[in-house]
């Protein structure tokens, strides 16, 4: 079995930096393997989370060699073991140890986007959509949260604006933006409030997704399309206003 | 700041990444080709001459930076320049080449999860408001598929009656190619679709869904359309031009 040597970024707070350890890979590792082999051997102190090993839960985002990944979703052999695997934090967050970040902040973005206000019920008591109504969302309820879309944003990560609510939950607005039910108008934060306008779609989200999400093309730019419908398109408020409709009408439920 | 939420001391200059890969060639080869290209259409643009191949009241053989061919005496310039700032204007604010040039020219950022270029970045807004207005390019370029079809229907008929040249199926293929990329706009997927929450409670919601997933069908190679019709367009203008200057002589098919 092959000896590899991993670069793992070990501090706390606004200090660390890399320290090496080797460690024999075994038939099928991942690389989150690798980091509890040298929890478990080598660093007891090392600070990692992790839960599910699945893929579905989100928790083992980090960056391995530069890029943000899931750690148990990141193959061994997927790797160029001719030389240090780098494994770092994702960098876009505050740091609390060792590969943990703290990922508060999406929490608190994600209580400023407001629930699901479904339509009034039917006479019979139910809601009825057609299931080619709600195809296009189901996409966006794959997410599993990990925000690696949130790490590798460069407005997050190198401009870091606050007013700025990230691709993740620029998928959550789309989910509900396009929900066949969902009755809240909200362009007028996604574009104010929400900063839609900071994203310069250049797909970083999109390529990290491990849910192959196609962030950009599905959520972001036909929310930017909804946007400039709403508040750039002269012609769109003009047939707005002779139809009798306010300029902040929701659009697709007239 | 309280210990968890430091500021962020693992920020990166320009350039500077963990990542192993050759992350800079894309945005290198794109920012290569977007010059040779820009540059291959400002000269022949700047020409004024040689744009078309038969008689003059009545040519088989149009260049596409020259048509529709506007005959004003009034213009001192070359005419192509009263018809490029349409499709300049619907591709510099297409969304796939946004992308493009703010990695390879803004540098923001650069590649994902690589250094940005450190500037008060404000994104789409401000300054770059003007992005918004890539759906009204998108109705002048759905102006020129069909212009473009036109004088691909009129490069089979010769001046000795119909036949087919090798021009022939170049024009064609130019208003194919042109079409592919215009027909699979962002714009356009919202414009004909996107907009709508709840297709089956709007009228002709089923096929409004058809054709919306007809665009997002060309939607998913936009990329790829938007380079293939780019060469082709000059490779067509190349071709007629040396046609049109005797350096060589058409093969004429049937």
């Amino acid at each position: 079995m092959t000896d590899v040597t991993f670069r793992v970024f070990r501090g706390a707070g606004t200090q660390g930096g890399f320290e090496e350890y080797t460690v024999q890979l075994s038939e099928g590792m991942v690389v989150l393997d690798a980091v509890l082999d040298i929890q478990a051997s080598q660093a007891g102190d090392l600070a990692v989370r992790w839960n599910c090993k699945a893929g579905k839960c989100g928790s083992c985002s980090a960056e391995v060699n530069g890029k943000p990944r899931l750690m148990c979703m990141t193959r061994m052999n997927t790797l160029p073991l001719d030389q240090p695997v780098t494994i770092e934090p994702m960098r876009s967050f505050p740091l609390i140890k060792d590969l943990v970040t703290d990922v508060k902040r999406n929490f608190e973005i994600n209580k400023r986007v407001r629930p699901f206000k479904p339509k009034p019920r039917q006479a019979d008591g139910t809601h009825r959509m057609m299931q080619y109504d709600i195809d296009r969302i189901q996409e966006f309820h794959k997410c599993i949260e990990c925000f690696l879309c949130q790490d590798v944003c460069h407005v997050m990560r190198d401009h870091q604006k606050p007013d700025f609510i990230g691709p993740r939950f620029l998928i959550r607005l789309a989910a509900l933006v396009m929900h066949p039910l969902d009755t809240e108008n909200r362009l007028t934060e996604l574009k104010d409030a929400f900063g839609i306008g900071y994203c310069n779609i250049t797909k970083c989200c999109t390529e990290v997704c491990p849910e192959n999400i196609k962030i950009t093309d599905n959520a972001i730019i036909p929310l930017k399309e909804r946007v400039a419908g709403n508040f750039y398109d002269p012609l769109a408020w003009l047939w707005r206003k002779a139809r009798g409709k306010r300029p902040d009408t929701r659009p697709g439920t007239e | 700041m309280n210990e968890t939420s430091p500021s962020l001391p693992l920020q990166r200059p320009l350039f500077v990444t963990e990542r192993t890969d050759n992350w800079w060639l894309g945005p290198t080869a794109t920012g290569l080709g977007l010059l040779f290209f820009v540059a291959y259409l400002t000269w022949a643009a700047f020409q004024g001459v040689h744009f078309y191949v038969g008689p003059e009241d009545a040519p088989y053989y149009l260049s596409p930076l020259y048509s529709p061919w506007i005959q004003a005496d009034w213009w001192p310039f070359s005419p192509a320049f009263l018809i490029l700032w349409a499709p300049g204007g619907f591709r510099f604010t297409c969304y796939y080449y946004r992308k493009a040039y703010y990695r390879a020219f803004s540098l923001s950022p650069p590649g994902c999860a690589v250094g940005g270029r450190a500037h008060n970045y404000k994104g789409e807004r401000v300054l770059f408001l003007f992005q918004n207005l890539h759906r009204f390019f998108l109705y002048l370029a759905v102006l020129f598929v069909f212009v473009l079809a036109y004088d691909a229907w009129l490069a089979f008929q010769f001046p000795d009656g119909w036949g087919i040249g090798a021009g022939s199926i170049v024009l064609t293929l130019n208003a194919v190619f042109l079409g592919a990329f215009t027909f699979g706009c962002n714009s356009l997927r919202h414009l004909v679709g996107g907009n709508v929450d709840c297709f089956s409670c709007v009228a002709f919601g089923r096929p409004r869904f058809k054709i919306w997933r007809i665009v997002t069908r060309f939607n998913e190679h936009h990329m790829e359309w938007a380079w293939i019709s780019l060469f082709w367009v000059c490779f067509t203008d190349l071709y007629v031009r040396l046609v049109s200057m005797g350096i060589v002589g058409d093969l004429r098919i049937l």
